[in-house]
């Protein structure tokens, strides 16, 4: 019965143990009468009392103690009183008299032990000495060999040991180890000693220390052997003990087959390192040998996992056999290769160590591993390097080859490198382009390697890798200048069909050009046609358009109508020539622009602009020709399509020239999921959608938030503007002005080769990114610096033209020896 | 040009006579070039190509007549090899060492043998046509017997050259070249030296030495070869010379013993009759007895003995020291010791003098291959390897045709006005130039420590070349400023890449090549660890090579060094540069990883390393990033690295594909952004699998 009441406290105590120490409150002690007293003993109730007589103040440090003791003896269930003896009543367990004074425990109102106040010289005596006449059964008390012996002979087969030695009963050590007896009594045989005697017998190093064994009796199989033993390495605190214990607790060997990145168990909740042992099936049995002989040596000291290769989806180093994981977190695990089990355990312990002693010095000596690829293009392409690409559908091209395809056919070349990243990321759109392509286009896809063809590639000018070209019978090569990607270069290559601009023979041919269907199969690709409009007799600014449309081939689609009835279109579209006309078939649209210059690169700009939107939808594609206006993106964050209302609200906002200052768009979340994690920097979590925002990119970088209660309307949004221009408003945010430096340091060579040559003259030079600062501190001083410095300089050069005629003497003096 | 000056001038017809018939006594030529061996060919062939007015001068009826009689036992040690396994005509350069450089690539030595160690006839055969193809002008059977200077104001170096042939013709040269190798076979002067047999005339026939004992004096190629050429007939070869054998497997210095010549070392060191003797041949005395045999003995002894004896009774070393290592008598004594530069032609105007001990066989030079003594008088071809003897190739075709293309830039800029050749590339593609070069430039791998390619850092303003300019109209919105460019002129934005540039001419760099220096640069040169080779030396130890990245700057096989400064180095700090330094100290240094394979391309080993290092010099950040990345750097940071600068923003940006950005996601270096959604209630960034991306992409569809 009263194991199962201090099961339950053991629960308790358990979830106390980690808090016991920090917790500084101060229970306050309670004194009774005695009457007061035994009227409060519970049944089954452990209960501390000290009984003194009143006003006698000479043993307050006892008092002071026992105090401190409450809160921990609470925490296993145990009350603590001070009971004072008045005259009134007299209780046997006053004494006579006054230094005779001492301390009861019971248990309900029955007496277990009496102490004398110098046995409790502390809190901790207190605590042990009360825990160990509790948990009397529970811990045996033993002194010699045989004792230990005929325990651990019962204990076999059925359960474990703790076993520890302490120099004195009431120490700390003793202290934590009945703590950790209180919780654990009822699992494991807990026996004690003080005899220094035994420690020795059982062959112990360091005996001036307390010493915990775990005795592992209940794996024994043969009743005449030992039960294997594991020692405590670590001071014996009530936390240590519990670790240890655990990790005892903890089985031996765990098999996993997942990515030991990803593996956790209790020991690295512990703050212990796991061990995985690589295996594989062929070398299953051994392999689990050897990792139950590392587990056996490393327990409590580290966790062990057998990591099963086979079964792995992660890839691990070849040659790896054993993967490293620290208990701190976010530290990448570590590969290792060991030739015997012995260094994995000296391993561990080392790192342990290390660990321990080194904690300061570790951030410094260790840096960030320079050999982890932190560029994304670079480890995706390098990740992705066994893929099969279906290279088959591109020809490849030699020096040999190249003249003759190019000249005979039309024929689109890709220019990269095999070692170039960039070069082999967007090798795999090409091939998209050619999957989407096959057996469709006349267009010849091929591709030259330049890091075989160096030459090829230098003769066709590409000076920048990957590069694309397009070489047509009769025209001059055309280089690619857009997006490296799958659909911006299908568009080129499909408007590049047409020799651009075409020439619109009659009104009729125009209205369908128009209309969208004259290359109606086009417009999948492109949105917009133009179509410049000149009286027959505009001849140099039709040349102009002409050479300007050309040049924009493959990028936009263009016509050209100079026909003698052009100004039934100029009439009908309201335009004066010589004008463009935009059309958008798929929004019915056809606008005019009048052309104010028609100088090609006038005419450029004009349709460049005029292909721009009032209110476009910003994807990672088109956002640059945006930037170009450099005007602050007043931007809709937006869960799918725009509200019609808020692009109603915009474009009559347009309409009255009132958004001049700013871009306004919106960027769908759908189609550009990337806007999630911009939201995301600027607010933290997810704000509500839409989020009407006003991001100023080109300038200070601060990003306002349209009132979330205010309603999008003409007025609101005009007068938010207007608070903003006039700073009325504060910046929900402001973008990091941060420069993009080096992600990391590189190897400091030549440090390295200054510390491989000690007498190098010039170590004292200033390192690479110090002198800067140097330099410009210099220029503060005055001139003596630098006369202070000019004979460090010669002296320097002295040093080194002795150094020379060291060199040569000696080598003379190696001459004469030779002969 | 003085020409024209004079008849201009209101001096009148008689110095204008004057002068017409001194020109037509000695032709003018911008470029006269002496010798058509292989520099002379190689130099003819860029000044025709460059349109120059030049002309070469060969004494004898073709080119390379060297070649014609050398070596005597015609095999050549340069290496012709024919396949590498790749078709980079630049790279297979660095494993061809008899090609000259051209355009035409029929002109490659590899069509004209199919020997590793091919013929010497074959180098006749293929400078003639080389000649003979190009159209080069060369005057065959025109032996300069003489060069003299004549000062002239207006000459482009205040003076011209004046070379007379052996008719007494004489030509004006501005800019003389000279590239006749080292024509004169090396004496040794001693008493008994008239009874030694040269190279140049010895027989080849090893009949001619069946049971003799033969004496080879000098320990180069020459030497070996012929030694080589009579092992199996002599009783037995003994060499002698005053320094020990060098290895050129050990130095790595193609002008010492070849291994294809060393069979004398092998017999010897495997304990046959043959062997090698060290001695300083000044102290030496050959006698020859009444028999026609040689013996050896010290000049001393002749000195002290009146020499007037009968030869039998010269005192002899073993008279006094009976195991003397040369006591036998030979029946040959045959010297091998090479060839020095032939002085004689040049006048002392020219002060064209020989250099210290070391280098007494070639013509005083700087590392610009022009004369210490006069301007404008360069020297090309073998003549001109006292600038790397016993270092690099300088001295050889496979070195010198590099050399030769230098000094034709150099000259190409100084007389010319033509810059020295150069790419500029925005700063995103020096990661990549380097790697390009340094993976199959061959004259940095055949000219190792002596020629470097040259970067030199710009900052231009990275203004977005495209953008339509402000609209003037209209008041101008005050939120408005242009910032994004800003960040471009801390740090370099471009760069110019110049090829192949003579190391030691760095402090001159900005006057030699008409290209600025002002913002820093870098070097990349090719080099051997620095203790690693050597005479003596165990090339073949245990760990030779090293494996990690960290320990790059001990690599021992050559691999490439790339050398940051932040400004020109000065002359003084390039002379005064601390020993085997082959520059002064640089800012910082980084050693591209030695490879097996000689191919620098590996991701990590090389790569990332090098970017590092450049980054952490240039102080900026050179990844490459997917143009989704650069389209968040612009929501969320004011400033863009400078790959999203000058690719994204023209709108070039490199789009993902769907492989690839998985991939990103499970290295954690892209995050995969459609399904933030979900994860953004949870605390963690950390990327989903890509089951559930699928999965929350089809979710929001269907709440669309």
């Amino acid at each position: 019965m009263m194991s199962s009441t201090c099961g339950l406290v053991r629960v308790e105590g358990l979830l106390l143990l980690m808090s016991i120490f920090s917790k500084l409150t101060e229970a306050s002690l309670s004194e009774l009468s005695p009457q007061q007293y035994f009227s409060t003993l519970q049944p089954g109730k452990a209960s501390l009392a000290y009984f003194c007589q009143t006003d006698s103040p000479s043993n307050s440090i006892f008092l002071e103690e026992l105090k401190e003791a409450i809160r921990p003896l609470q925490d296993y269930g145990i009350s603590v009183a001070k009971v004072n003896c008045v005259k009134e009543e007299t209780s046997r367990y006053c004494g006579k008299e006054e230094d005779l004074m001492k301390a009861y425990l019971f248990r309900g109102n029955i007496l277990l032990r009496e102490f004398p106040t110098d046995t409790l010289f502390d809190v901790n005596a207190i605590v042990a000495h009360v825990l160990f006449a509790l948990l009397f059964n529970e811990v045996k008390y033993i002194t010699t060999l045989e004792d230990l012996q005929s325990i651990e002979n019962t204990l076999k087969r059925k359960a474990n040991m703790v076993f520890s030695y302490v120099k004195a009963i009431g120490t700390p050590e003793h202290r934590a180890v009945m703590e950790a007896a209180f919780v654990y009594g009822t699992t494991y045989q807990f026996a004690l000693t003080t005899e220094i005697t035994l420690l020795e017998n059982i062959g112990s190093e360091n005996i001036e220390h307390a010493h915990l064994y775990f005795f592992h009796c209940k794996l024994v199989l043969d009743l005449t052997e030992h039960c294997r033993r594991t020692l405590m390495e670590h001071p014996l605190t009530t936390l240590n003990i519990h670790i240890f214990v655990k990790m005892m607790e903890a089985p031996l060997l765990t098999e996993v087959a997942e990515d030991p990145q990803q593996v956790s168990t209790a020991h690295l909740q512990l703050g212990l390192p796991l061990v995985f042992i690589i295996s594989q099936q062929a070398t299953y049995k051994a392999d689990r040998t050897t990792a139950e002989w590392v587990a056996w040596r490393l327990l409590g000291k580290a966790g062990v996992l057998l990591l099963l290769r086979d079964s792995l989806e992660v890839s691990i180093p070849e040659r790896a056999n054993v993967v490293f994981k620290r208990a701190e977190k976010d530290v990448p695990v570590e590969f290792l290769v060991f030739d015997d089990a012995d260094s994995i355990v000296s391993h561990v312990k080392n790192n342990m160590y290390f660990e321990e002693t080194q904690e300061d010095e570790n951030e410094d000596m260790e840096g960030p591993d320079l050999d982890i690829q932190d560029d994304e293009v670079a480890e995706t392409v390098y990740r992705d390097r066994k893929r099969h690409l279906p290279l088959e559908l591109t020809v490849e091209l030699t020096a040999e080859t190249f003249n003759v395809t190019v000249m005979t056919s039309d024929s689109i070349v890709l220019f990269y490198a095999g070692w170039h990243a960039v070069s082999m990321a967007f090798l795999q759109s090409y091939i998209d382009v050619a999957i989407k392509l096959k057996g469709m286009s006349t267009l010849l896809l091929t591709r030259i390697n330049c890091a075989d063809w160096s030459d090829v590639c230098t003769k066709q000018n590409v000076t920048a890798l990957p590069a694309v070209k397009m070489y047509k019978a009769g025209e001059s090569p055309v280089s690619y200048a857009g997006m490296l990607g799958t659909k911006e270069l299908l568009k080129f290559i499909q408007l590049n069909r047409i020799s651009w601009p075409v020439n619109i023979a009659s009104i009729q041919e125009a209205e369908k050009y128009l209309s969208g269907e004259l290359y109606k199969d086009l417009f999948t690709y492109a949105s917009v046609s133009v179509l410049g409009l000149f009286s027959p007799s505009m001849t140099t600014a039709k040349e102009d358009f002409v050479e300007a449309g050309n040049s924009l081939k493959g990028y936009v689609i263009t016509g050209v109508y100079s026909e003698n009835d052009v100004w039934r279109l100029s009439n009908k579209y309201t335009a004066t020539l010589p004008a463009l006309l935009l059309a958008r078939p798929k929004e019915g649209k056809v606008e005019s622009v009048p052309l104010a210059s028609t100088q090609v690169q006038d005419v450029l700009r004009i349709i460049a602009s005029a292909l721009l939107e009032t209110f476009p939808e910003i994807t990672v594609e088109n956002l640059p020709a945006y930037l170009k206006l450099q005007k602050p993106l007043l931007l809709w964050f937006s869960d799918g399509n725009i509200n019609p209302q808020y692009r109603h609200t915009v474009l009559t906002l347009v309409k009255w020239k009132q958004l001049e200052s700013v871009m306004p768009c919106w960027l769908n979340l759908n189609s550009t999921p990337v806007g999630r994690e911009i939201l995301k920097t600027y607010f933290g979590p997810l704000p509500p959608l839409p989020q009407l925002l006003l991001v100023n990119l080109h300038s200070g970088g601060q990003v306002y938030a349209f009132p979330s209660n205010q309603s999008v309307t003409e007025h609101n949004l005009l007068s938010w503007l207007k608070k903003l221009e006039v700073g009325l408003q504060n910046p929900i945010t402001i973008l990091s002005a941060q420069e993009w430096r080096p992600p990391l340091p590189a190897y400091d060579f030549l440090s390295m080769i200054d510390a491989a040559v000690p007498q190098h003259p010039s170590s004292k030079v200033p390192e690479c990114p110090k002198e800067t600062e140097v330099q410009s501190n210099e220029q503060q001083q005055e001139d003596k610096s630098t006369t202070r410095r000019q004979p460090i300089e010669t002296l320097r050069i002295k040093h080194w033209n002795r150094n020379n005629v060291l060199k040569e003497t000696e080598k003379s003096f190696q001459h004469e020896k030779e002969l | 040009m003085g020409l024209v000056a004079a008849h201009r001038g209101p001096a009148g017809l008689l110095l204008a006579l004057a002068l017409h018939l001194a020109l037509c006594a000695r032709p003018h030529r911008d470029y006269c070039v002496l010798g058509a061996g292989p520099a002379g060919l190689q130099m003819a062939a860029f000044l025709q190509q460059a349109g120059r007015d030049y002309a070469v001068f060969e004494r004898e009826s073709a080119p390379g007549s060297f070649f014609t009689r050398y070596p005597r036992h015609r095999k050549l040690i340069s290496i012709n090899k024919r396949h590498t396994g790749k078709a980079n005509p630049e790279f297979n350069l660095r494993h061809d060492w008899n090609s000259l450089l051209s355009h035409d690539p029929r002109l490659l030595f590899r069509h004209y043998s199919q020997a590793y160690f091919p013929d010497a006839g074959d180098m006749v055969r293929y400078l003639r046509d080389f000649a003979h193809h190009l159209g080069l002008h060369v005057l065959y059977n025109t032996n300069i017997t003489h060069v003299t200077l004549d000062k002239d104001p207006q000459a482009w170096n205040g003076h011209y050259f004046i070379l007379t042939d052996q008719k007494g013709q004489a030509y004006q040269c501005s800019i003389l070249l000279v590239a006749t190798g080292l024509s004169v076979p090396k004496l040794v002067d001693f008493p008994g030296s008239e009874h030694l047999e040269g190279y140049e005339s010895v027989s080849v026939d090893p009949e001619d030495f069946v049971g003799q004992n033969v004496l080879i004096l000098g320990r180069g190629n020459s030497a070996f070869e012929t030694a080589e050429n009579i092992l199996g007939v002599t009783n037995f070869v003994h060499m002698l010379s005053r320094s020990r054998v060098r290895l050129s497997w050990a130095t790595h210095y193609v002008g010492d013993i070849r291994a294809i010549n060393n069979g004398l070392l092998d017999t010897y060191q495997l304990k046959s009759l043959d062997g090698l003797l060290e001695s300083d041949l000044e102290y030496l005395a050959l006698v020859k007895d009444s028999k026609g045999k040689f013996h050896i003995t010290l000049k001393y002894f002749l000195e002290e003995n009146n020499s007037s004896q009968n030869a039998d009774s010269i005192p002899l070393p073993q008279d006094d020291n009976d195991n003397f290592a040369m006591r036998v008598a030979y029946d040959r004594v045959i010297r091998c010791l090479g060839w020095k530069f032939d002085f004689s032609i040049f006048n002392q105007s020219l002060r064209l003098s020989s250099g210290n001990e070391f280098s007494k066989k070639y013509p005083l030079i700087k590392a610009s291959y022009e004369s210490k003594g006069s301007r404008g008088l360069f020297v090309l071809g073998t003549a001109s390897h006292s600038v790397d003897y016993r270092k690099s190739a300088g001295g050889f075709i496979h070195g010198f045709r590099y050399t030769v293309r230098a000094v034709h830039r150099l000259l190409e800029h100084r007389y010319h006005g033509i810059t020295w050749p150069s790419m500029e590339h925005p700063i995103t593609q020096l990661t990549s130039s380097i790697i390009r070069r340094v993976n199959e430039a061959s004259g940095l791998y055949q000219m190792f420590g002596v020629l470097a390619d040259i970067i030199l850092l710009k900052k231009v303003s990275c203004l977005y070349p495209h953008w339509p300019a402000k609209p003037s109209s209209g008041p101008r919105p005050s939120l408005l400023f242009l910032n994004l460019e800003h960040s471009c002129l801390r740090n370099a934005t471009a760069f110019e890449y110049l090829e192949e540039f003579p190391m030691q001419m760095l402090a001159q760099l900005e006057t030699l090549t008409g290209r600025m220096a002002h913002h820093g640069l870098f070097v990349i040169s090719m080099e051997y660890g620095r203790n690693f080779s050597g005479p003596e030396k165990d090339v073949f130890f245990y760990d030779r090579s090293v494996g990690h990245t960290e320990d790059a700057w001990r690599s021992n096989f050559l691999h490439p060094v790339i050398y940051y400064y932040r400004h020109l180095p000065t002359e003084q700090e390039v002379r005064f540069r601390a020993a085997h330094w082959p520059l002064p100290r640089p800012a910082a240094i980084h050693h591209i990883l030695e490879d097996f394979l000689t191919d620098w391309t590996a991701p990590v080993g090389h790569i990332l390393p090098l970017r590092r290092f450049l980054e952490n010099c240039l102080d900026t950040d050179l990844r490459s990033f997917y143009a989704e990345s650069c389209f968040l750097f612009i929501f969320t940071r004011q400033k863009l690295p400078p790959f999203c600068q000058h690719g994204y923003l023209h709108m070039q940006g490199l789009a993902s594909t769907e492989s690839l950005q998985q991939h990103g996601v499970e290295s954690r270096l892209l995050k995969s952004y459609a399904a933030m959604e979900d994860s953004s209630q949870g605390p963690g960034d950390h990327p989903l699998a890509p089951e559930s991306l699928t999965q929350s992409l089809d979710s929001n569809k269907e709440e669309l």
